[in-house]
């Protein structure tokens, strides 16, 4: 098997609180692939945009437990010094759009300046001229019209606002880019565009990207592979067509049930209960509380168990299939 | 008593746009002549995306924006003036974000009594009843645990629950839903609109449901109204309208939404070119023109389609549904 091109093995990322502390990220595995979209969903809370945080090392001044291995082709991420990390990693190999972006841009500089920005601060001394193009290029790549380079965010729609973020996320060319949530305040037509462009970017640079989401439906839009958050873990990881045709799961299948859709007719359910806390999380499986399928073992804790063509289960009714191998 | 609860003609909401206070710059046009009837007991969807004015319609209806023109007809009544006192206990609203339409230090039980209080339901034993009765209607119970919460102590649900709960408290006629569940996770999602649903059954409610979340209708909706630029495009059972969707912009809102479906990665979504108009100084005659794959010169940039009727209880705003037979006399009287 060849090397992916970020490997993340038992990421752990803990806040303190006054209560003690916040298990946001506990133990997560995954593999982005290159030229691959690892589409991330979970609800609200479940410690998806930490996730997010954890590998690009943006932490909070409240960090408790952060450890584990992040591997970018091949390369510890995690050993590297934190000068290193901002000068050679952050931006030029992984770059990232937070969430509601569009509406982060600094209100008094122009367009252009900000997308050039990160050029000057990684790039290197380039000179005018040569950030200038750069820049066009990476506006052109995302749809802007090119005299939008010298307007200011307020002068453009919230979709347009998106699309100069993601330029700014795009103008170092890195092999990785993480968005979290890059649509949600959009509407459907602007999403349909932003996913377009996303789509475009994926074949004509071989751009991997990281996609975050609560939006099971429009996370379909990049999908290659896929995996499921819940409560800080990573309950399922499969390839994107039998994820979403299949999931294995009890707590995909009730995430997956509960979408509402076009053009399929089906009734929708919805999952009794809510979420546990992630200070003082159950200690054997998180969905048990939830879970219709709930039986002894789910009082210990499952792993991620391997039930064939790259799918991963942590979920002890896929223990024997995963043992049977 | 007619089969019409809420009768809607001709409705114009303009905003003056004014500089310094006092130098006239012009109107925004959120509602431009919309009309529609809503029978009793019938769920309606309005959707639209962001700026086609659709909350503004609903906070028209509502009676907390004076109309510019036209006419509101609530049982017959003309929804009009200063006084609205026989107005607003019989139609509820539910706001899109929980946290923000709940007063954070008022607990769930001064969140319920108050609508009583205002509106003369005297006694501490009967308000106590009602209360106890919606709160159980929603399904937020045991009662006694949720009456002295606040309402950061609730889940997202919960407090969309307790919104639901307030617009129910004086038995209204018609229930305003204004995104109600744009703001939630999926799995909750499901569980207030099936509350929704259940409540419109049971009390033979009339709702108005604002959304831009097409996939989300038919689980809920008979009828569905689509709105662009301040008017509405588009009328048709809801049946109806996802099957076969009339208007060039309804079919471009359809195609673009996605189902979970692996093959979406494989493809690009056909996508209007552009953004929708302002409402300040929106486009001559249809206002999807600039953006339609359709277009016919001459005629669409300048007049101003009529509703032309396709089916039976299915009109679009359109020219390209001038020609059909049924349009002949289609015209609003």
């Amino acid at each position: 098997m060849t090397e992916p091109l970020l490997r993340v093995e038992d990421l752990r990322l803990y806040f303190r609180t006054s209560q003690g502390p916040v298990q946001a990220v506990d133990g997560v595995h995954l593999e982005v692939g290159r030229g691959r979209t690892l589409v991330v969903v979970g609800e609200s809370g479940c410690g998806k945009s930490s996730l997010a945080r954890a590998i690009l090392r943006l932490l909070p001044r409240n960090v408790h437990t952060y450890s584990g291995r992040i591997w970018l082709d091949g390369v510890d991420l995690m050993q590297l010094p934190e000068e290193q990390f901002r000068r050679e990693v952050r931006w030029r190999r992984i770059s990232f759009v937070p969430q509601a972006a569009q509406n982060a841009l600094n209100p008094v500089l122009r367009v252009g300046d900000q997308v050039a920005e990160p050029l000057l601060l990684h790039g290197g001394a380039q000179s005018p001229p040569v950030a200038r193009r750069a820049v066009e290029d990476a506006l052109r790549l995302v749809g802007v019209p090119a005299d939008f380079i010298d307007r200011y965010p307020f002068e453009l729609s919230g979709g347009m606002r998106q699309r100069v973020a993601l330029a700014m996320a795009l103008v170092l060319r890195p092999d990785l880019v993480i968005l979290d949530e890059p649509t949600s305040a959009l509407d459907v037509l602007t999403q349909a565009g932003i996913f377009n462009v996303l789509k475009t970017i994926k074949r004509e640079l071989g751009t991997s990207f990281l996609l975050i989401t609560h939006d099971i439906a429009t996370s379909s839009e990049l999908s290659d592979d896929a995996a499921v958050m819940y409560a800080g873990q990573i309950v399922e990881l499969a390839p994107a067509f039998a994820f979403y045709r299949a999931p294995l799961h009890p707590y995909a299948r009730a995430l997956l049930q509960s979408v509402a859709t076009l053009r399929e007719d089906r009734p929708l359910g919805f999952i009794p209960g809510r979420p546990p806390s992630l200070i003082r999380p159950p200690a054997g499986c998180r969905f048990a509380d939830r879970c219709p399928a709930r039986f002894d073992r789910c009082a210990t804790e499952p792993s991620l168990f391997h039930t064939g063509e790259g799918r991963w289960v942590k979920c002890w009714l896929y223990a024997q299939e995963a043992a049977g191998e | 008593m007619s089969s019409v609860l809420l009768s809607v003609r001709d409705l114009v909401t303009w905003f003056e746009l004014r500089r310094w206070g006092f130098v006239h710059v012009g109107w925004v046009r959120a509602v431009d002549g919309v009309s529609f009837d809503l029978r009793r007991g019938e769920a309606v969807a309005v959707v639209g995306e962001s700026g086609c004015g659709k909350s503004t319609l609903a906070k028209t209806i509502l009676g907390l924006v004076p109309p510019t023109r036209g006419e509101i007809l609530f049982d017959g009544r003309p929804v009009r003036g200063r006084d609205l006192r026989w107005y607003r206990p019989q139609v509820g609203y539910v706001q899109q974000d929980p946290y923000g339409a709940l007063p954070p230090f008022m607990t769930v039980q001064r969140i319920l009594e108050e609508p009583l209080v205002v509106n003369g339901v005297r006694g501490k034993a009967a308000r106590w009843h009602r209360i106890r009765r919606v709160l159980e209607e929603v399904r937020l119970v045991p009662v006694e645990e949720f009456l002295p919460r606040y309402p950061h102590q609730l889940s997202g649900g919960q407090q969309q629950r307790l919104v639901v709960a307030r617009a129910m408290i004086l038995s209204p006629k018609l229930l305003v839903a204004d995104e109600p569940v744009s703001m939630l996770d999926a799995s909750v999602r499901v569980e207030i609109l099936h509350l929704l649903r259940s409540l419109q059954e049971r009390h033979t409610l009339s709702v108005l449901y604002i959304t831009h979340d097409l996939s989300t209708i038919r689980y809920f909706c008979e009828r569905v109204f689509v709105m662009y630029a301040g008017k509405i495009v588009e009328q048709a059972t809801v049946h109806e309208l996802l099957r076969s969707p009339k208007h060039p912009y309804t079919q471009a809102l359809l195609e673009a939404i996605p189902d979970p479906d692996p093959e979406n990665a494989q493809r690009l979504r056909k996508i209007p070119p552009g953004e929708p108009p302002s409402l300040l100084r929106p486009p001559s005659g249809c206002r999807f023109h600039p953006r339609c794959p359709a277009f016919i010169p001459g005629r669409c940039d300048v007049e101003i389609p009529p509703d032309f009727d396709v089916a039976p209880d299915h009109r679009v705003g359109c020219w390209l549904y001038a020609s059909e037979p049924a349009a002949l006399a289609s015209r609003d009287p």
